[in-house]
């Protein structure tokens, strides 16, 4: 066997999948789809907050949902009862989606007739921060009972999203979250977030959520 | 825990290496990897050890981890510091408006192949 050369190579790991993301971006803004990664903690509302978001929305726009999940299909059957398409993706094992792995879900997704595809990224807030999907935009979710000072332990994730959903606000009364000190955290690590409190489960606060998602929808769609 | 999901991009990017090179075997793979990124070195070891064998062309790499020491630059006083020692506060005139120069680095510094 000849010897062994050293080959410099001076490459950032997650360029590739930064590149693949924009591409996939490119390809949804030509086809209009808008793709919405949503990601949180587990056992943060995610699904109830789809469920109810998909029950306001499906009547004005064709809404796909892609439900990661390291296994099982627990999600996907929740969401398909709604009516819309779902599929799930398992990551086999991997804490996060990236670029490559959101494409295939899109694949079968058969996004040609969707306007709203929705990723439901694995409950973590720390890798999927890290890898862009190729998403539109960022959404994430975070509950009372985790704490207000979740955006000190988890900036990346709070640092890259465009909306905050501050989930179970009616259960405040019960616990010693302070909303005003969590929003003005989350606004220091990313002034431009949009944070919205709301009850997936009351209904409350749920109407301006759903206001940002159709105007991002239509805007990227138009 | 993405420690595995950084190697199997590093695998991913290795293969087209040895494509655009005409490699068949990499004996090494040298790392650098910023001190404040948020990947742990030993469990990125680990999860190489456990995935490298799956590919014939650097089944026997052993993986080299370089560490970038992360410096964080102040917009107020126009100075920079060590990042891990004070964090987002600058220590020489304790302005917040602050942002990381360096040390979130993943790179793929160089290999040895034939």
């Amino acid at each position: 066997m000849s010897e062994f050369k050293v080959i410099e190579i001076k490459k950032n790991i997650l360029e590739d999948n930064d590149h693949e993301a924009d591409l996939l971006r490119a390809e949804l803004k030509k086809n209009r789809t808008f793709l919405l990664n949503l990601m949180s903690s587990p056992g943060s509302g995610k699904t109830t907050t789809l469920v109810r978001t998909i029950e306001a929305l499906k009547d004005e726009m064709r809404i796909g949902v892609m439900e990661a999940d390291i296994d099982s299909d627990v999600d996907a059957d929740t969401i398909a009862k709604t009516g819309v398409k779902a599929i799930q993706i398992h990551t086999g094992g991997m804490c996060h989606l990236d670029a490559d792995m959101t494409r295939q879900g899109l694949e079968s997704l058969e996004t040609k007739d969707v306007d709203l595809a929705i990723l439901e990224n694995v409950g973590n807030l720390v890798c999927p921060a890290e890898f862009d999907t190729g998403s539109v935009k960022n959404a994430m979710i975070l509950s009372v009972p985790e704490g207000d000072d979740k955006p000190l332990k988890y900036p990346l994730m709070f640092s890259i999203c465009d909306v905050l959903l501050i989930n179970k606000i009616d259960v405040l009364p019960y616990f010693d979250f302070d909303i005003e000190a969590c929003s003005e955290r989350v606004k220091k690590l990313n002034p431009n977030i949009r944070i919205i409190p709301i009850s997936s489960r009351t209904g409350e606060g749920m109407d301006e959520w759903y206001d940002w998602l159709c105007s991002e929808v239509k805007q990227w769609n138009a | 825990m993405h420690e595995l999901g950084i190697i199997i991009h590093i695998a991913k990017t290795l293969d087209d290496i040895a494509v655009e090179n005409e490699l068949e075997k990499i004996g090494s793979v040298t790392l650098e990897i910023g001190e404040v990124s948020g990947i742990v070195p030993d469990y990125l070891t680990e999860c190489w050890d456990y995935y490298r064998k799956k590919n014939p062309l650097m089944a026997e790499a052993e993986m080299r981890i370089e560490i970038l020491p992360a410096t964080t630059f102040c917009e107020a006083c126009k100075k920079t510091y060590p990042t891990v020692a004070h964090g987002r506060i600058c220590p020489h005139c304790g302005s917040e408006e602050t942002y990381l120069l360096a040390g979130n680095e993943c790179n793929i510094k160089e290999i040895e192949a034939c």
